[in-house]
Parts: structure tokens; sequence; C-alpha cells
């Protein structure tokens, strides 16, 4: 449980609070910030959580803001921090950005979230969707507001939902995570997947979703037709009925309305890059730094990738850039310092290649270590997934027996973590040295 | 009715304006009105004054209105309890409302006033509340009962809103049930807290405690399933606290729980483990199977855990730390998940890192390693020594990856990078304290950086490195000769290592290094640390006294290092372990030490110490019979307890050399320092003596080395731990080694 809940501008000053318990004065939140500048003057690791004379703090960032949580006791950590992060989001589906402003000029709304989501320190609704069938921006009347579906056994719908055409939307979304050592070898990979819906169904309808899992295909007996898949680990949206799926693998569901995520899933088993890249780099120290970059699209030449972009990280005090690039742009990005190199789409089996200059400044301290971030890579790849997962049915159910139809699309894309370790170039200077 | 404030409130200003605003009788401007004060509350103005004119406008139709002046009370009661009376009557009458939203608000708002007058009203609307027909009224009113019962606890049993508590987990709404059980853990907790601070008797705890029977048991699991996420938290948390009536029923409970690993939500998963940790210890041994099944279950969703947001992924990767301290097999071959990301926040990689430690073995030392080396190549200082230092855990870990270790420190000592280099020599001096004589091939390159050593823990172990193979080094004399130069601008710990080193050398060649062994006893009896200096004399008498007693106690054979498999002690680890989730479990201390005093049973804290001192002195003894020691290699890290080592030696051969026991009773340093401990003149007590001072050196010198902030008590616990073996060690005496033992636990 949580004594206080309190948002904060980056000089710690709280924007908006609201005290669930009265054990922690609110006079505390003042001393978030200077605890924190204290542990950084001290040079202790300053963590989400901490306890400092029988006042535990907690605490999330988003953008420029903490999000504070108070507690005496000896509260469930995860529970709280979990919580900030789904206030976080929901603030984000009301005011679309969570900043200064935003809090500024809906405080009267925040307020009722905060009454909503919270009661005497114990996390209660924080479905937005149901949330903002009630707590609108509008101002509103006694009468007008109906009960909330808050405390349905289903209580991420409501009832009475009506379109005119019951359509479901189903983005498969693939994310790939990849490391690659200065050898080349993958020393890393990972896939996390999410199925997303977009619903626009009438009523309370019933869903099942069937994948190629090989899981549920060897419990059943049923041989599968093509590849099957291994999720090794399968989340679910509250919907879900965990104990079907624990039993017989059958994905079970009375979806909420509109946008939502159905599922998430890991696959740890290999995957080769899907977009390769090399560079090589050349240091003439206190003069020049060459770079040489080879991108290479290692998939099906039927597919292509999009929105290719690729960072390679330069020395922080590198100048006048010079590019040459068989295809797209490249630019200098001093503030990541880093140059990227834009490339719009790319063919299945194609390879480039790019040449960057930059000037090095003549005189450097010598006893400075160089960063050495790895080169990272965004992209994305329609109507395909690297897992092989595929949907196999979409079964719709409701009483009044309509037609839907389910929309499906593919997609693949760079992980948060797409990223190619530079090798370790010794130019030609004398003693060597990190570079 | 405005004019009735408080004080005379003045004709301008901003409140005037407000004042006027909220008596408008356009209700347009009154609601406005209101908004502005909430935004002055909002920035922290004073806008108390206001209290009656805002309370005027409580009775509307408007909700967002309604909602801003109880806000607005909320804010205020306290300040003015003699006017929120005036709100009574709104308040009662809302709770009779036909919209369950303004029911639910007005009972939420009284109980949040925490005003004992209005709380006195609020027994009634409760009363009903807890019937309504409408679930969210019933959900809001349960939690009421719980804040009743913190202000005011005997209205709250007295008018029997315990028992409808009770009743209420069988409601047929899952959310309701949850908030039931939710408010019943609450009260429990308050109650536990009153007791402590009598304000509470036992008799009155007695009566809100909840005791989960079987049935109780089978609805809540039924519960679970339906449920929103935060109420499966508290559902969860209570299965927690069950106690099974025999293994079927822990069996069931793990098989019904599994489901909720599937959870998005983590809090959820961590609930669920800690459900699973909890009850799979009664399992059956017969169902082996299941237990096995159990962990291979719950390490996928631990590993997706990793990839959420960094505070989440901190909190989870605590939590999974302590996991494997318990079990190590849980996630055996899962060590890349935690490879550190280059864009991690630094205190994510530290816990990855610790993590990762654990998870080396012989199958992917390889990976690790060049992982590591990646990692000593990056800016962040603090990092690259963690890393470097995981490098040294890692040989002293795997034996067979010593040698493979010892390549990337030797690499790594090649960059000439400063704090590599140091961090690398001090990972080095552990190394050749676990292989004694394997890798002197390193020692010159090791000594060609001497030059470049400025932090006294790295030239402390360069210095005991070379003291150690004086007798292979051929110009120890000239090196050490460096290091007593600069003998009075070093720190003591940098001191104490040249003295003992400087009688090393002699004691191995004693031709050559009479004048350097002169030197540093000079300069080390006049030293202004009486550690330093105590030292030096004992030294110094033992020199002049015996050199083969000399060579007994300083070349004495120490006892291998190992890796400690937990960081805090059994005891501890099982009380975490079934807290998984909570803050104790995040900061891997136990509750008491950091919820504020009176707050948490001092029974319970009495009792794990308790437990601790049994387990501690079992341990012992057992170590003793088995006369195996190992110590901990943490500890050399903050070098005091090497230093513990070294007295507690003297003290030994003290006891067990008849010859020195008359340097004993006739003179001086050592005598006093006896006595000072309290142990009699005789030498069979002597040898506790020692203990104690033992003892003494691990609790001392960590004080006068500062140890490392932020670790607070941990570190304590830490040293205690370390001079338990380092106490047991070398003293020959076995039966009364555990008698200092439980001196020291009550030192704690």
């Amino acid at each position: 449980m949580a004594s206080l809940v309190a948002i904060l501008d980056l000089k710690g000053k709280p924007l908006i609070q609201r005290s669930y318990r009265d054990d922690v004065p609110p006079s505390y939140i003042e001393r978030f910030l200077p605890l924190i500048l204290e542990f950084e003057e001290e040079e202790t690791q300053v963590t989400p959580c901490f306890t400092h004379q029988g006042i535990n703090y907690l605490h999330i960032r988003h953008s420029n803001l903490y999000l504070l949580a108070l507690s005496k006791g000896n509260s469930n950590a995860v529970e709280i921090i979990l919580f900030l992060q789904r206030l976080c989001s929901v603030l984000v589906e009301y005011f679309k950005e969570l900043e200064e402003e935003s809090i500024r000029d809906n405080f009267v709304i925040i307020y009722e979230l905060l009454d909503e989501v919270m009661d005497f320190g114990y996390p209660q609704t924080t479905e937005s969707k149901i949330l903002q069938e009630y707590i609108t921006q509008e101002s509103h009347k006694l009468d007008i507001t109906a009960p909330p579906a808050v405390t349905n056994a289903v209580s991420w719908r409501s009832d009475g939902i009506r379109y005119r055409k019951n359509e479901v939307f189903l983005d498969v979304i693939e994310s790939v995570n990849l490391l690659v050592n200065a050898n080349g070898n993958v020393i890393r990979s990972e896939i996390l997947g999410a199925v997303k819906m977009k619903c626009y169904l009438s009523g309370m309808p019933e869903l099942r979703l069937g994948l190629n899992d090989k899981v549920m295909f060897e419990s059943t007996g049923r041989a599968s037709r093509g590849k099957a898949i291994e999720m090794e680990d399968v989340k679910f949206h509250q919907c879900v009925r965990l104990s079907r799926f624990e039993n017989d693998r059958t994905i079970s569901f009375i979806p909420p309305d509109g946008e939502f995520e159905l599922m998430s899933y890991r696959l740890s088993t290999p995957v080769k890059p899907l977009i390769w890249v090399e560079a090589n780099v050349e240091s003439h120290r206190n003069s020049r730094i060459e770079y040489m970059v080879k991108v290479k699209a290692q998939f099906k030449r039927r597919s292509n990738a999009n929105n290719v972009e690729i960072y390679v990280p330069v020395p922080d005090d590198a100048d006048t850039p010079k590019f040459r690039a068989a295809t797209g742009t490249a630019q200098y990005v001093p503030d990541k310092s880093a140059f990227v190199w834009k490339i719009k789409q790319l063919g299945g089996s194609r390879e480039f290649l790019m040449r960057a200059q930059f000037g090095l400044p003549s005189v450097r301290n010598t006893e400075e270590t160089e960063r050495r971030a790895p080169i990272s890579v965004k992209f994305e790849i329609p109507y395909f997934t690297v897992s092989g997962i595929q949907v196999r049915y979409l079964k719709i159910v409701e009483k009044s027996g309509y037609q839907a139809l389910p929309w499906v699309r593919y997609i693949t894309q760079h992980g948060d973590d797409y990223s190619l370790r530079t090798v370790v170039e010794r130019g030609n200077t004398p003693g060597g040295g990190p570079i | 009715m405005s004019s009735s404030g408080a004080r005379a409130a003045p004709k301008k200003g901003e409140n005037y304006e407000l004042r006027a605003d909220l008596n408008s009788e356009y209700r347009d401007k009154r609601k406005d009105a209101i908004k502005r004060v909430i935004a002055n509350m909002t920035v922290g103005k004073d806008v108390s004054g206001l209290f009656p004119d805002v309370l005027k406008n409580m009775q509307t139709e408007d909700l967002e209105q309604k909602k801003l002046v109880y806000l607005y009370l909320m804010n205020y009661a306290k300040t003015q309890p003699e006017l929120v009376i005036l709100a009574v009557n709104t308040f009662v009458r809302d709770s009779d409302d036909a919209n369950p939203l303004i029911r639910a608000l007005s009972i939420r708002t009284m109980a949040c006033l925490r005003a004992e007058k209005i709380i006195d009203y609020l027994s009634p609307p409760l009363q009903k509340a807890l019937v309504d027909e409408h679930p969210y009224v019933r959900k809001t009113a349960a939690i009421c009962v719980a804040k009743l019962y913190d202000l005011k606890p005997e209205l709250a049993i007295d008018n029997g809103f315990i028992d409808t508590l009770k009743e209420m987990v069988g409601d047929a709404n899952p959310m309701v049930v949850a908030n039931a059980v939710t408010a019943l853990m609450d009260i429990h907790i308050t109650s536990q807290n009153m007791l402590e601070s009598g304000a509470e008797t036992p008799e009155g705890v007695a009566k809100v405690t909840w005791q989960i029977n079987s049935a109780i048991l089978n609805k809540l699991l039924i519960a679970l399933n339906e449920c929103s996420e935060w109420g499966r938290v508290a559902i969860l948390t209570q299965l927690g606290r069950y106690k099974a009536v025999d293994e079927r029923e822990s069996e069931h409970i793990c098989e019904r729980v599994v489901p909720q690993l599937q959870h998005a939500n983590g809090s959820v998963v961590l609930a669920a483990v800690k459900v699973i940790m909890i009850h799979m210890k009664h399992i059956s041994s017969e169902r082996a199977d299941l237990e096995k099944q159990l962990i291979r279950k719950m390490a996928p969703p631990l590993v997706t855990l990793v990839s959420s947001a960094p505070e989440v992924q901190w909190v989870a990767l605590r939590n999974i730390n302590l996991l494997l301290q318990k079990r190590d097999d849980l996630l055996q071959n899962e060590m890349r998940v935690f490879f550190c990301k280059y864009n991690d926040p630094p205190y994510v990689k530290v816990e990855k890192l610790a993590i990762m430690v654990r998870l080396a073995g012989e199958n992917n030392v390889d990976t690790f390693l060049s992982e590591l080396r990646e990692y000593a190549s990056e800016v962040d200082v603090d990092f690259v020594r963690r890393s470097i230092k995981a490098i040294g855990q890692c040989a002293i870990k795997i034996e067979s990856s010593a040698e493979r270790c010892v390549g990337v420190l030797m690499d790594l000592i090649n960059t000439r990078v400063s704090y590599v280099v140091q961090e690398a020599v001090v990972v080095m001096k552990d190394i050749f304290r676990k292989y004694p004589s394997t890798y002197e091939g390193v020692i010159p390159t090791l000594c060609a950086n001497l030059e470049e050593l400025d932090e006294p823990e790295a030239k402390a172990s360069l210095i005991w490195i070379i003291g150690e193979y004086a007798e292979k080094i051929d110009n120890a004399e000239e090196l050490l000769g460096i290091f007593v130069d600069s003998f009075t601008e070093d720190a003591y710990l940098v001191q104490l290592q040249t003295l003992t080193a400087v009688v090393k050398l002699f004691l191995k060649r004693p031709d050559r290094s009479q004048p350097i062994l002169q030197r540093v006893l000079d300069l080390a009896t006049k030293c202004d640390s009486p550690d330093v200096r105590d030292r030096a004399y004992i030294y110094w008498r033992l020199l002049s006294t015996d050199t083969s007693a000399a060579r007994a106690v300083v070349m004495a054979h120490r006892p291998a290092i190992s890796l400690p498999r937990t960081t805090v002690s059994p005891a501890v680890l099982e009380e975490l372990i079934s807290d998984i989730g909570s803050l104790a479990s995040v900061y891997h201390k136990p509750a008491e030490t950091f919820v504020g005093k009176g707050r948490m049973g001092a029974e319970s804290m009495k009792k794990s110490i308790l437990e601790d001192e049994v387990q501690a002195r079992e341990a012992a003894i057992q170590k003793v019979a088995a006369g195996q020691v190992a110590e901990n290699l943490l500890d050399f890290d903050d070098a005091p307890a090497v230093e513990g080592v070294a007295p507690s030696g003297i003290a030994a051969a003290v006891a067990s050399t008849p010859g020195v026991s008359k340097v004993l009773t006739s003179s001086n340093p050592l005598d006093d320092l006896v006595s000072i401990f309290g142990a009699g003149g005789t030498a069979a007590a002597a040898s506790s003596g020692g203990n104690d001072l033992a003892g003494l050196g691990g609790i001392v010198s960590p004080v006068s080395t500062a140890p490392p902030p932020g670790q607070g008590l941990a570190g304590l616990d830490m040293f205690g731990g370390a001079s338990l073996p380092a106490a047991a060690a070398p003293t020959p005496a076995k039966p009364p080694a555990t008698q200092p033992q439980d001196d020291l636990l009550g030192l704690f």
C-alpha cells in the first residue's frame, strides 16, 4: 500500500499530490529530490526504491516528471511501482502527453482519477477504458453518469455496445532484440511478440483465438500443417481466461472495446540478424576518422524492410562530416554522437555500402576514455514474422449471431535493443589505448 | 454566513474575490470559483479560510463540482474540525442517493476526512453501504471499514463491521471479495501495530484476527480467477499467509496458482511466485516431479519481467537475486537474458551483473567472460569496477575458469587505464588467496604498475601480494621500500599492509631486510592510528622474543576463500522469500530494519534473531567439527576482516605456545589488550580473549576505514558474519569457540 502519491517536476516540486493514508505527512515529498541529489553526490546508486528515516520512497521517471509514492510499512514494492506505471499510462491516454503543462491544465480531472485508481493506498481500477466512461473531460450531470462496469465480472467491457459493422483487426507485431559482438557472433537474441487488437464488436462477444502453438498441437495430438512455434512465455490481458489456457491452451476471452494488447510472448530461439551491419572504422588520431558501413538484408527477396535507420556512433568531438552513400541518405546527429544512415526501403537479399569521414581535433586529452556505443538499427518488415507465428482462426460468437470479419496483419520490427558492437580498431597511432 | 469565518476576512486580495464568487448567484461562476480554489490548494496556497463558503456549494447536481468540494474537504477537514460537522447532512443524504457512484463517493470521502466528529456519523451509512445492492458501493464500503478501524477500532468492532467484512469474503462479486480481503489484511496489520504500541490489548486484536480455513480458501481460489489484476495481488498475498493443513492442500494451492504466472501484470506474477515458493516447501517428497515442474514454470515469466520498464525490471531483478539464492536451479540456462544493454540505467546493470555471477558455471563462463571484458571498456567507472570484480568472483567460483579469468585481467591491466588497473590488482589479490602459488608468473606485470596505484585498497592489495611472495621477488626490498618511504602519507589500511608485508619479508629473508624492518617499525610505532601502533608493537615484541612464534602467527596458513552462496543469513532469506515483492525483499533486509520503530512486531524480530543465532551456532559447530573453514570473500575487499585474522592468530599462538605465555603474563601490550576485553590473565582464558579480540578487529576496523556508504546494517551483518569464521579459524581450542560467537551476535 502507498500512503501518498505525487507527481513532481524535475526540480522536485510537487505538481499534484494525493494523500491516501494519513501516516506520512506531505512535507516528505519535498525531501525526495534533495535525497536523490545527496545520493548522487555520495556516488551511491540511485535506485527506484529507497528508504530514509522510516519513510520509503518509490518512484518512476516519465519524460521530465517523477511519479512518487511514499509508504511507511513494508509495502508491496512491485505492486506500487507497477501502479505508478499504470497511472502514468492512464494519464497519457487521457491527455496524450503527460508533462508539466498537461498536469496543470487538467488538475481537476487528475484529482478525480487519483480518487478512483487508489483507495486507502490500495490500487483499484486502472483500466483507462472503463475510467473514461465515468470520468470524462466534459463536465457532466449526475443523471448522465451510468453506474460503471468497474465491478462487473467483466470489468473491462460495458454492456450495450453497438456497431453497425462488426470488425476485428489483429496486429501481430514481433520485435527483435539482438546483440552481436565485435567478432560478428550473435551472443543474444530474442523475439518479443505482441498480438494487438482493435475490436469493433457489438454486445458481449466470446472470442477464441487459434495460433500455430506447438504445445497445443502436441497436447491435442493434432498433426500440424506447416510449422508450429514454441512460445516460451505467454502473457495475457486480464480478459483472457488463464485457467482455460493452462488446461488446454485455448485462448478464450471477452474483449474490451477498442484497442488493446491481447497477449505478448517471448521466444529465445536464435535469430539470424535480419539486417546485418558491418562497420569498418579507421581512426587517424588527431586528424580524421573514416567509416565504411555495409548493410545487408538477410531475408527473402519478396520482403522489404521499410524505414531502415542505422545509427553509427562517432567520437563526441568529431566534426566536418562527409558522406557518400550508395542508397538512402546519411546525416550527422551530434546530440547522439552518431550519424544515421536512412534507407526508405531495403529489398530482401540486397546489400549496400556507404562511407563517412569526420575530422578530429588535433589536440585532445589522452587520459579520456572513449565511449564505445554499439551500432543500433531500426527497421520494420511488413507481412512477415520471424518466428513464423500464424493466426489460424479467430472465432467470434455473440448471442445475436452476427457475422464479424477478422483482419490480420503481420509485422516484424527492431526491438529496443538491436545492436551490433563495433570492432575495436587500433588506428595507426602509437601506444594504442582504448578507443 | 460568509462573514462568520473563523477570522475576520480581509476585504481585498484573491481570497476575497474567490469568496465573492463562491457566493455568486450564478452556478457557473460558483463552479469556476471552486476550481480556482482547488488550483490554489494544489500549488500550496492556503485557502482554508474559504471553508464555509466552499461548503455551501456541496449540495449540487453537478458531480464534478461535488467531487471538487469533497476534495477540498479532505484537505482541510483537519484544520477546521468545527465546521466539518456542517457537511455531515449532505454526506448522509448523498449516501442515500440513487446513483451508486454518489453513494460510494460519500462514504469514501467521509472515511477519508479523519475527523473524530464526522466518524461518529459514519456508522449508519456504512452499515447500509456494506450490504448495498451495487457491488461498486460494497467494494468501496469494504475499504471504509479498514479506514474506520484505523481511526476508531472499537467503533468498527462494536458495530459488527469486521464480522460483516468476513462475510463479504464470500460475496458473489470478485472485486468485493478482493477488497474485503484487502481490508481484513490492512486491519490485521494495524491491529498488530497497535498491540505493539500498547494501544490495543491482545483480546482486542483477537476480535479482528481473520483465520482462513479450507472453505474460505476455496472461495479465494475461485475469486482469484475472476477479479481484476490488483484484486489478484491481494488474494495471492492472503494465500501466502495461509498455512495448508496437509501436503495435498499445498499441492492444490500451487496448481491453482500456476495459471497466474501468465498474467500480464508483473505484480501478479511475483505474488504468484511467492505463493508457490511458500507452499512448495510442504509438497510431499514423493511429488518431486511436481516441484520440478513448478520450478520450470516459474522461470519464463521471471525472464519476461526483465524486458519491462527499467524500474519494474530493477524490482524484479532484486527479487530474482533472492530467489536464486534459495533455488540455484531456477534460471540455469538463462544467463544471456541478463546481459547488460548499452543503455540500461546503472542500477539495472549492477543487479544484472550480480545475477550473472550467480548463474555463471563451467558451461557458460566463456561467454560471460567475454561479456565482462566488453563491460570493462565502458565509460561508467562504477560499472567497470564491478565488472572487474565479477571476473574475480568468477575465478573463485569456477576453478576451471581461473586461468582464463587471470588472462582477461592481465589484458585489462595492459590497457593502463588507471581505475581498471587498480581494480584488477585488487581482484588479483583475491585470486592469489584462493589459488596460492599458482599464478606467480603475473607478479612482475602487477609490480610494473606500482606507480599507477593511488587508491588505498589497490595499494594494500599489491603490498599484500609482494609480502606473500617476497621470497620469489628479487627486488622485494626495493619495492616495499617505496611504500615505506611514503608510509606517513598513506591510509591506515596501506600502513597495516606495509607493516605486515615487511615483517613477512624479514621472516623470509632476514639477512637483507633488517634495515627496512627497523625503519617500518619505527614509523609504525609513532603512527597516530592505535591499530597500526598496536600491531607494530605486537610484531616487534614477537620478533624480539621468538621468531618461530612470529612465523607461526604472521605466516600462518590461511583458510581458502570462497564465494558466499547467500548475501543474507538463511533465516532472513527464508523470511524474505516468503515476502517476495515487498520492500524488504527489494532491499534484501528484514522489514524491522527499515520500518519506523514500534510499527512492526518487535516480537518477530526477536524471534528471527533467535533463529538466526541458533542457526549460526549450529553452522559454526559444524564448521569447527569438519575442520574446514570458509572465509567470506567480500570481506577481504573491505580489508578489515583480514586485519581481524592477524590479531586472532596472535592470541591463538600465544595461547598454544607455552613459551610465549610468559610474555603474556609479564609484558604490557598484549596483556593490556586482553584485560580490555575482560578476559582473565590465565592462559586458558586467553584463548577466548583472543576470539573477542578477533571479533573486535572485525567490528572496530570497519569503523576506522569507513564502510561503503549505503550499506548500513547490511554491512554490519556482513562483518558480523565475517568475523565468525575468522574467529573460529585459527583457534585450536574447539569447544569454547562457540562461546564468543554468541557474544558477537549479541553485539549485532
